[in-house]
């Protein structure tokens, strides 16, 4: 060995100061697994007893819960590279074949990089392909690029198209398992596989495409929530239950076709709506939510809490940059108190 | 012909996988092993081939970089660390809550940076248009652009290098790190054989050992003689290059190191260092 001493570098003194110093913070990055979570145990379930089931990732098999399927089925799951718009097409092609597949990557460069083979490929003919977008909104933690503030926007735009963000695994597996006994072309969020079930778990309705299942009554506020806003939304509920302020809230898990019903009921059962979604204001749950109401002529006041618009988000974890955006629960109840002086 | 200090550039390429550790460790996980498998390639650039300093960084005659890969940001801050660009502190943010040293480098974050990255497959387009357009103004600067293997699995790539090989984009310099190893783990698609594809676009191509400085040298001075036709660099790199823990490291893509194993890493880093890295000619 040559032992020849370097001199010393800007780098060593770098590497001095750090061994001094050593921090082993540091969060599990975007969901990565290799065993089962929710999603990818419903799905081996059902390709159990269903040959026709099929799955397929663009080299993002453990980071959207598929890995254990490709373990057990290699021969029904095919990796197609870093490739999402020949996934899409790929996935549309094994549909025609008749066979029904569900295709992974993250919901960023699902929908923004193959729009138009989602369009032309899988929504024009209705083709039988569930599209998973994983890592929705700003739970990403990798920058603009992975988060995906406006998949939802892009895909309810869309014809023939379902679009489902569920609010927790539990809910993200009852999805899936609907998206498949459901014919047609299906996109669903994936949330992290880690995340916590909904704070509601007692009692929980079963997941029905197009149904929204109301949490908690109250007749001072309405919040309608999606996503794992659900969770901020009832924790933002408990806090003004505090100030006395009694707020219903509104889970909504499909967001195309959209349960009206539920939310017209909530409207004339309140005084002022919130609307909370992991998503951009714009073209999500709260233009969902306005859009209905003024079709149906109900005067009511809505704030809307999610991604500002015109914000590329900063980079961080989720709970960093939730705090950021005022996506918190105390900012939902913020904007409950404002609705109410 | 550019003067060489090889011992020079070798010992830059340490002090930028220094960086890429002190990163590592502060962060505790991230790109460490790409961090060091592209500090020789790095430092080259940086320090050698490109008609480039942290001083012109507005300079409309300097050769441009631009890192395809974000994912590889990591060794562009431990290179900007090295240049003075980045003070310690900064480093020490990478990856880390509202830090503008993000996983993937962005434009307009850090200073020097030229591209946005992160999507994968999009850094040749957007150098093609580049160098197309400096080369329309009469402007001779160069455009490096730095992908990684798993890029060329989307189509993206291919459209631009068409268009770069029809139009005989001579100011295009092409790297293609092959590392053989994608998020999912060894390349779930083959990729190979990756010279005969740019050839058959049309491109002058060479393959080299990625972490053979001198190799290294070589072939950019031979790319710099070729006027005519856009050049693809295939470097074969080692991911976690340097360091014997990261090179084995089974989830070598995106890596959590435990505090513990940070004084073993620098250790036999630096048994590495002073023997010279795998390949390296002496």
């Amino acid at each position: 060995m040559n032992n020849a001493k370097l001199t010393k570098s800007d780098g060593d003194k770098a590497m001095e100061q750090i061994l001094e110093n050593i921090s082993g913070d540091a969060s599990a990055q975007m969901g990565m697994r290799d065993m089962a979570g929710p999603f990818g145990k419903v799905l081996i379930d059902v390709a159990t007893v269903r040959p026709e089931v099929v799955a397929l990732t663009a080299d993002l098999s453990k980071y959207t819960d598929l890995f254990a399927f490709a373990e057990i089925y290699p021969d029904r799951f095919l990796n197609v590279g870093m490739a999402e718009q020949n996934l899409v097409n790929v996935a549309c092609g094994i549909a025609q074949a008749g066979l029904v597949p569900v295709a992974t990557t993250f919901g960023a460069f699902l929908t923004r990089r193959a729009t138009d083979f989602i369009v032309m490929q899988a929504a024009l003919p209705k083709a039988n392909v569930k599209l998973i977008g994983a890592v929705p909104g700003i739970t990403a933690t990798f920058g603009p690029s992975h988060t995906s503030i406006d998949d939802l926007a892009i895909m309810r735009a869309i014809p023939n198209m379902v679009v489902i963000d569920p609010a927790d695994g539990t809910e993200l597996g009852e999805a899936l398992s609907a998206a498949l006994a459901y014919e047609g072309p299906v996109y669903i969020r994936q949330p992290f596989a880690t995340h916590v079930d909904d704070a509601e778990n007692k009692d929980r309705k079963p997941f029905q495409i197009g149904k929204n299942v109301l949490l908690r009554e109250g007749s001072d506020i309405g919040i309608v929530a999606m996503g794992f806003m659900v969770d901020e939304a009832l924790a933002a509920a408990n806090e003004l239950e505090k100030d006395g302020i009694q707020a219903s809230v509104l889970k909504v898990s499909t967001i195309k076709p959209f349960d009206e019903d539920s939310l017209l009921a909530l409207s004339a059962s309140t005084k002022a709506l919130v609307t909370a979604e992991n998503h951009s204001v714009v073209g999500g749950l709260n233009s969902v939510v306005c859009e209905a109401l003024a079709r149906e002529g109900q005067q009511v006041k809505v704030r809307a809490i999610g991604v500002p618009q015109d914000c590329f988000p900063e980079f961080g974890s989720r709970e960093y940059v939730q705090e950021q955006l005022g996506m918190m629960p105390a900012d939902i109840a913020q904007a409950a108190r404002d609705l109410l002086v | 012909m550019l003067a060489v200090n090889l011992p020079n550039l070798k010992k830059r390429a340490r002090d930028v996988r220094l960086n890429v550790l002190y990163q590592g460790m502060k962060f505790g996980q991230g790109y460490i092993g790409q961090g060091m498998q592209t500090a020789d390639i790095m430092a080259l650039l940086h320090f050698h081939e490109m008609n480039w300093s942290p001083d012109r960084l507005e300079d409309p005659t300097r050769d441009r970089f631009l890192l395809s890969t974000g994912h590889y940001a990591i060794s562009m801050y431990a290179t900007y660390a090295a240049l003075g660009m980045l003070t310690r502190d900064q480093l020490a943010s990478y990856g880390q809550d509202g830090s503008k040293l993000s996983l993937g480098a962005e434009v307009g974050h850090v200073p020097g940076i030229e591209f946005s990255g992160g999507s994968l497959g999009q850094g040749l387009g957007v150098s093609a248009g580049l160098a197309w357009g400096l080369a329309l103004q009469g402007n001779s600067a160069r455009v490096f652009n730095y992908m990684s293997d798993g890029e060329t699995q989307e189509g993206s790539v291919w459209e631009a290098a068409m268009l770069a090989g029809s139009r005989g984009m001579g100011n295009l310099v092409n790297i293609v790190d092959v590392n053989r190893v994608q998020a999912d783990g060894p390349l779930v698609l083959e990729i190979e054989p990756l010279a005969e594809k740019f050839r058959a676009f049309g491109w002058w191509v060479e393959e080299v050992d990625g972490n053979d400085m001198a190799a290294l040298v070589e072939v950019f001075e031979k790319a710099r003689d070729v006027a005519d036709k856009p050049k693809a660099i295939i470097c074969h790199t080692q991911i976690g290059a340097g360091s014997p823990t990261l090179e084995s490291y089974p989830k070598a893509h995106f890596v959590r190191v435990e505090p513990d194993q940070w004084q073993g890493i620098y250790e036999e880093f630096e048994v590495a260092s002073a023997e010279g890295l795998k390949g390296a000619a002496q």
